[in-house]
């Protein structure tokens, strides 16, 4: 059996396990099937590599289509290439790690597991099409669990943020169907990834099509001015929703942004090119900024996610190999470090009960494990050397300059004074909340993490010290498909 | 007449056979128990919805008035399947009820007058079985006989549908006067575009659009559906609309189809129109039913969309659209039927908690609402998009994206009661619903449908094939 079936088939029967199981049990059941599904996704990127070594050089591996609905040319076409392989990793790392810091979750439990179940197996499906139709529907199974983990699970103003989360989610998917559409109509009715974007599409029909696609696909990973709804849904997310919500969700967006629009329409791409770096530009800056005036962390971290996606988009919209080498790792260095920092945000609200900067100090006294998670996520969102950010964010920098264009130029070196502020930021919220004096009497009774969070930070944080350590592996398999994109172009 | 000829007939047939036999039962009084007859009704219409695997090949009978096809039959058999899950949802309700013998004669009556609409190839049967259809609603609309609301449900269906009957007629009698016959294969020869052509085709639209209830002419279904009993409500938002949609795919294909370019302009118009409104005025409704009502609305101005491609994918897309929409509505319906039975409460606040005192009946609700989102897994998602991928060949990318961003709003509304079901600050949970072991039969089916009718795409590859 294929073994991308077979990744798809254990988030399913997990779900169908769960309806059976003791609501007490059910995030047993669960975190057996996210591990099942990590060993799973080991095994495939061992394959993969053997695979590549061996000299296979198709686009694509492990493809596997069966017939959906052929009146409309609809598949179920799966397979994989470097990228979205880098993408599963990261979805099924943040999986375990978000269900094991949920383990105290005592309010429907069977509910709120089958819902991150939903939303992996969403993104798990997603990275794995090649028929537009089956993308799209991956897509959008991720929207009402959602909208419900933070309408029900969430705090703070939480109905709000989640309608607005989820309209802004689904205008997005709207675009995305409208794009696709056209260009089923363009193409003579195929919806498959391969034939499109091996028909070269003639310039007017990709300038139509592109924006829609993009910018869909741009609403996901909070593109200015999209972004509106990432702090509210963000901060008002349960824990386990925030790891989601920043470590998956946006990174659906970024993937379709490089996959659906850049590798599939390049001639649209080269078109807005420049909107896209104008726009992100904007996105990181104005993210930093942000971010600099807020006193709760959740939102801090919200913020700056804002800011550290604009990175994603500013590499796509460089459209060279590195650069576009670079927002892939990006993506997979924000996912591991977004949802740590969400992880570690989530243990010191449960037991502070407070998010404000202001009232927090000296936790690091209290809860030392806890409090060096922090430091070392801050340290690694500001691109501190040994850790991925700093992999990632030097990467695309360095592509970006070797865009010859002034207006690049300007942009890249906006883009890096950007990270000053990020020091900024993450020091002060860091000194504030982890040194200086414990401002409240209570505080000193808190307990340090529970095994449950102790190995949910470990594994994440394995990640990122690896990505920071041994990134060549990555890059190569990661820069062998940009630079795919990019010869293709 | 030979045997093969009552083949064609025989939906037409078993349900005359079937009032035929409510008239003796009655009369004798044979069946003294409700209970009894009412089982024996859904045993018989489950006979007449396994009639439609019965194969024909489609011929024509009566000097060419009365054809029947294979997409015909499936069509008869769809709105069959759905009055008996509604019989089977609704027995509570009717078990109760005094005159139930009445209520099958006129709902078999309708579903007679629909049966012959679909088949008529000639402008005078078809318009024979629309009234045919409607005037017997008209009075299951007031079949709740003590309740004001439900006299005036009935009344307010009867003038309105007495108002678009005659809009018909007038576009009717200016194309008889051009071709001189009534039949529609001829209309279809001799039709060509023209100044009174598009105007007797805007009247003949706007018939239609009374009965599926598009805007402008929408403004009786919410009074309507909140009035009449939740069976009727039920038989008018799926059978009657999925029947007069298929009549309007036929009509527009097989009777105008030189007017495509015209016509599409027409239903560009109603669509966009229908989706913004309908959905605009879903947002602001408490009762249940009301809201229900609009949101049928703006799913009418989807089929619009569906209905802009070439006639095999139209006649498909939308074929499908009616089947997953007849599991999804249904299964709404049949929730609310339920509850509006057993407490007597209609309002959107009265779900609040749903998912914790009924669990079994909100995760039925909520299928049947992500559903009519258009949220996958669920069959809606491939109801909608396959009319999205009909309309894509001709329709304009306004009207698109109207469409698209319209479903925006749509899970707006749907998805603040699916939170409202599942919430937890209430005072005071339903009481205690006990349904029939029919109804849960006709839930579970609805849930099965909604779950798989998507999953397994073989079935919309034969609806396509026997449209073609």
């Amino acid at each position: 059996m294929n073994i991308l079936i077979i990744l798809l088939l254990i988030p399913v029967i997990t779900l169908f396990l769960t309806l059976f199981t003791d609501g007490r049990r059910v995030k047993n059941t669960v975190l057996y099937g996210a591990i099942a599904e990590l060993l799973g996704c080991f095994e495939l990127l061992r394959e993969f590599l053997i695979a590549r070594a061996a000299g296979n050089n198709s686009p694509f591996l492990f493809e596997v289509v069966y017939p959906w609905f052929k009146t409309w040319n609809i598949n179920f076409h799966a397979g994989v290439d470097g990228i979205s392989i880098s993408m599963l990793l990261l979805t099924t790392l943040v999986t375990v790690a978000a269900i094991l810091v949920s383990w105290k979750v005592d309010e429907k439990p069977r509910e709120f597991f089958m819902m991150l179940t939903i939303l992996s197996l969403g993104a798990i499906g997603f990275f794995v099409s090649m028929d537009l139709i089956m993308a799209f529907f991956f897509l959008e199974l991720s929207v009402v669990p959602k909208f419900l983990l933070i309408a029900h699970w969430g705090s703070g103003r939480k109905v709000y943020s989640a309608t607005k989360l989820a309209l802004m989610l689904m205008a997005g998917s709207s675009l995305i169907l409208v794009g696709t559409l056209l260009l089923y109509h363009a193409s003579n009715g195929s919806f498959d990834y391969a034939v499109l974007q091996s028909l070269h599409l003639d310039a007017e029909t990709q300038h139509l099509i592109f924006p829609l696609i993009f910018f869909g696909f741009g609403i996901f990973s909070a593109l200015f001015p999209f972004h509106i709804w990432v702090p509210d849904g963000h901060s008002s997310a349960p824990t386990a929703g925030s790891m989601f919500l920043a470590g998956i969700s946006m990174k659906l967006g970024g993937y379709g942004c490089i996959r659906f629009a850049a590798m599939m329409l390049p001639e649209g791409a080269h078109y807005y090119s420049t909107a896209i770096i104008i726009l992100s530009t904007i996105a990181i800056i104005y993210g930093a900024f942000a971010t600099l005036m807020q006193t709760d962390i959740k939102y801090i971290n919200a913020y700056s996610s804002v800011s550290h996606c604009g990175f994603v988009l500013l590499g796509i919209g460089m459209l060279n190999q590195t650069a576009l080498t670079g927002a892939v790792l990006q993506m997979i260095s924000h996912g591991l470090m977004t949802a740590l920092f969400f992880g570690a945000i989530g243990m010191i609200y449960s037991r502070a009960h407070t998010r404000d900067v202001r009232e927090l100090g000296g936790l690091l006294k209290v809860m030392p494990f806890i409090g060096s998670i922090y430091i070392i996520v801050g340290l690694c969102s500001l691109g501190l050397p040994g850790l991925s950010g700093f992999v990632s964010e030097m990467t695309i920098f360095m592509g970006a300059w070797q865009s010859p264009v002034t207006l690049n130029r300007v942009a890249t070196v906006l883009a890096c004074a950007s990270i000053v502020v990020t020091a900024v930021y993450i020091l002060q919220a860091v000194a504030k909340v982890m040194f200086g004096p414990i401002k409240d009497s209570h505080f000193l009774e808190l307990k340090d993490a529970a095994w449950y969070e102790r190995s949910a930070s470990w594994l994440l944080m394995i990640a990122i010290v690896v990505m920071g350590l041994l990134p060549m592996w990555l890059v190569e398999m990661i820069g062998r498909e940009t630079g795919r994109i990019v010869a293709g172009s | 007449m030979q045997l093969s000829d009552f083949l064609c007939l025989r939906f037409e047939t078993a349900v005359t056979v079937l009032i035929l036999l409510q008239l003796i039962i009655k009369i004798f009084d044979l069946v003294p128990n409700n209970e009894n007859g009412l089982r024996l009704n859904v045993f018989f219409m489950l006979l007449i919805v396994l009639l439609g695997f019965v194969g024909d090949n489609g011929s024509s009978l009566f000097g060419g008035m009365f054809v029947t096809s294979k997409l015909i039959s499936i069509e008869k058999t769809i709105l069959c399947f759905a009055t008996l899950l509604i019989l089977m949802n609704s027995y509570n309700w009717l078990k109760h009820h005094h005159h139930t013998p009445e209520f099958f004669i006129l709902i078999l009556t309708a579903l007679l007058g629909m049966f012959l609409m679909l088949s008529s190839n000639n402008i005078l049967l078809f318009y024979l079985g629309l009234e045919m259809a409607t005037i017997p609603v008209a009075a299951l609309a007031n079949f709740d006989l003590e309740l004001k609301r439900s006299a005036e449900a009935g009344m307010k269906m009867i003038l309105s549908s007495a108002f678009s009957s005659g809009m018909l007629l007038f576009g009717i009698s200016i194309y008889y006067g051009i071709t001189g016959t009534l039949s529609l294969s001829a209309w279809q020869e001799m039709l060509r575009p023209g100044g009174l052509e598009v105007l007797a085709l805007i009247f003949i639209l706007s018939g239609f659009s009374f009965k599926i209830s598009l805007v402008p002419f929408h403004l009786w279904t919410a009074d309507v559906y909140e009035g009449s009993p939740v069976a009727i409500t039920s038989f008018l938002s799926v059978v009657s609309k999925g029947a007069v949609s298929f009549a309007l795919a036929r009509f527009l294909f097989n009777g105008v189809g030189m007017l495509q370019e015209q016509w599409i302009q027409i239903l560009f118009l109603l669509s966009i129109l229908t989706i913004t409104i309908g959905n605009v005025f879903a947002i602001r409704q408490t009762n249940i039913k009301r809201f229900l009502a609009f949101s049928t609305v703006t799913q009418a101005g989807y089929i619009l969309l569906g209905l802009a491609g070439d006639p095999a994918n139209a006649n498909s897309s939308v074929v499908y659209f009616i089947l997953v929409y007849m599991f999804s509505n249904l299964a709404a319906l049949g929730v609310v039927q339920a509850v509006s039975f057993t407490t007597g409460k209609e309002d959107i606040d009265d779900f609040k908690g749903f998912y914790n005192s009924h669990p079994t009946l909100a995760v039925v609700l909520m299928l049947a609402l992500f559903s009519l989102a258009g949220i996958p897994p669920t069959a809606g998602f491939f109801g909608k998009l396959f009319l999205f991928t009909s309309g894509v060949q001709s329709a304009s990318l306004v009207w698109l994206l109207f469409a698209a961003l319209n479903l925006v709003i749509s899970l707006y509304y749907y998805m603040r009661l699916v939170r409202i079901m599942f919430s937890e600050n209430y005072e005071q949970p339903l009481a205690h619903i006990q349904s029939p072991i029919l109804s849960r039969v006709a839930l579970l089916i609805c849930s099965i449908g909604i779950l798989f009718t998507g999953i397994f795409g073989e079935l919309f590859d034969y609806l396509h094939l026997i449209a073609k």
